[in-house]
Formats: C-alpha cells, structure tokens, sequence
C-alpha cells in the first residue's frame, strides 16, 4: 500500500487541481452537470466555481484523481442542492427525487415476450469512433443526454463522465447497488436509441 | 429462458460487475441467435467510448472557450 502524502507528489500524478488539464476537463464536466441539474447557466457556473474554491482548499490531501472527482462532485451536489432549496422550485426538487421512468421506455421497446419490437431492434452502429470528430454528432450527443429524465442522466454522467465506481455512486446518491443497475440500464437504452434515431440511422 | 430484455440488461450490468457463469453462457447463446442484441452489446462499449470523449471535452473546447479568451490550456493531440 501507498502512504497517503499529505503534498500532491510531483512524479507522475497530475491529479491535482493544479494542473490546468486536468482542471478543464473537471469543469466541463461540472458544468455539463450543473446546468442540467439547474436549467440555468449562472447559477451552474456560481454552483461550480463556488465547488471548485472549496475543494482547493483541501486540495493537497487528495493523491488519487478518481477520489478527488468524488469529493469535488459531492461538494457540487450539494450546492446544487442548497440553490434548487432557495429557489423553493418545488418541481424540480420533486424530479430530482422522482424516480419511476423507464418502464414505459422498455414497453415502447420490447414486446410482451421481451423481445426486440422489429422497428426497435438496434443497428449495427457504422464507424462510431468516426462521429467523434463531428461536430453535429455531438450536438446530438449533448441533446439525447439532456433529454433523459433527470435522476436518470445523474447516474449516467457518474458513472460514465466522471468515471466513478459503483460503490462510491452507491454511497453519494445514499441508493442500492441493484438500483443503480436498474438506473444505468434504462439510462444507456434511451441513450442508445436516442443516438440510433437521430445520428447512425442518417448515417446510413 | 433469456429473451432481449434480460439479456440486454446483463449486457448494461455486465459494465458495472462481473457477470455469473451461468448468466455469461444463457447470455452467450442468446446474443449467438440474436442480432439486435449482439448490436446493443457493441453499442454500450461505443457508449462509453463515447461518452468518455465527451467528457474530455472533444467538444467541450467549443462549450468552453468560444468566447472567453485564450485560457493558454491546449488539448493534447
């Protein structure tokens, strides 16, 4: 086992919030977060700069990225939260602990046997690593990943943006391992036929 | 008996935990018959790809700087 350095060690561990690449990366992806949690850019960027000042305080007691992303994010989160409270939007606070979509998706989806409904059997998704370099592509990106319900889009973006484990999505959302899986998968089936209709079917 | 939901269910899960013996061969031999399940398999690593580009902000320099001065802060190559 490593012992844990109270000073960010310089080698080879720029994990750090003081290494601007890093920190880019970090803010985008809070960003992303944030304004899909608030609908609303400013608060997002109060939201996110106020989470960022607080987590460079402690900054050096973190020599491990994947730790660091989790605490920075927990700080956002609550953040996000105390705004959403001030804003006494009743609505959104109701999404965000709404939890009951999905069901209908799976029923658009399969039929009663549970198989594929034929207009909904997924393609062979042709040079997926080629629409990287598109720029309308990920316009549809970003659109079919706002377009998932809320609580759905959060454990997405933790798992696959901020590439947190099971465990410590589990432990911040305070939710079951088996519940994550339900989510994660009626996330990634609305993500993939968003992305099948509106990108690779053209694509054809 | 595995039917497309299940096995595209194992299939997301498969991301998160290791899946079963049992559960990896009715799964292979599902997806063995199964074309629009083989596809989907092949979609959640494209997903992920996917999404891990997007959050290195592939795009996000857009998002980011398109008017704020030079950050001095280039994307690697």
């Amino acid at each position: 086992m490593q012992k844990k350095a109270a000073t960010p060690t310089h080698a080879e561990s720029s994990t750090d919030l003081t290494d601007p690449v890093f920190l880019k990366e970090l803010r985008i992806t809070m960003m992303k977060f944030a304004i899909l949690q608030l609908s609303d850019e400013h608060l997002a960027e109060d939201a996110v700069q106020e989470a960022l000042i607080g987590a460079l305080k402690n900054a050096g007691s973190f020599n491990r990225r994947a730790a660091l992303k989790t605490w920075v994010f927990a700080i956002l989160k609550n953040k996000i939260t105390d705004i959403l409270r001030k804003r006494q939007n009743l609505v959104a606070a109701s999404r965000l602990s709404h939890d009951d979509n999905g069901d209908e998706m799976q029923e658009t989806l399969f039929d009663r046997k549970g198989l594929w409904k034929t207009e909904e059997r997924p393609i062979a998704w042709s040079q997926p690593a080629e629409a990287v370099k598109n720029e309308h592509f990920w316009r549809v990106f970003d659109s079919c990943l706002n377009g998932l319900p809320e609580n759905l889009a959060r454990v997405f973006m933790m798992r696959e943006l901020l590439e947190l484990e099971s465990n410590e999505i589990c432990e911040t959302l305070n939710i079951s391992t088996s519940n994550l899986h339900v989510m994660l998968y009626r996330a990634r089936l609305r993500l993939r036929d968003c992305l099948e209709n509106n990108w690779f079917l053209g694509e054809k | 008996m595995m039917n497309c939901q299940k096995s595209t269910q194992l299939l997301s899960e498969s991301q998160e935990r290791h899946l079963s013996l049992k559960e990896k061969i009715l799964l292979k031999t599902h997806v063995m018959m199964c074309s629009g399940c083989r596809n989907f398999g092949e979609q959640m690593k494209s997903l992920r790809e996917l999404s891990r580009a997007y959050a290195k902000g592939v795009n996000g320099d857009a998002l980011e700087d398109k008017d704020s001065g030079n950050t001095g802060a280039k994307p690697k190559t």
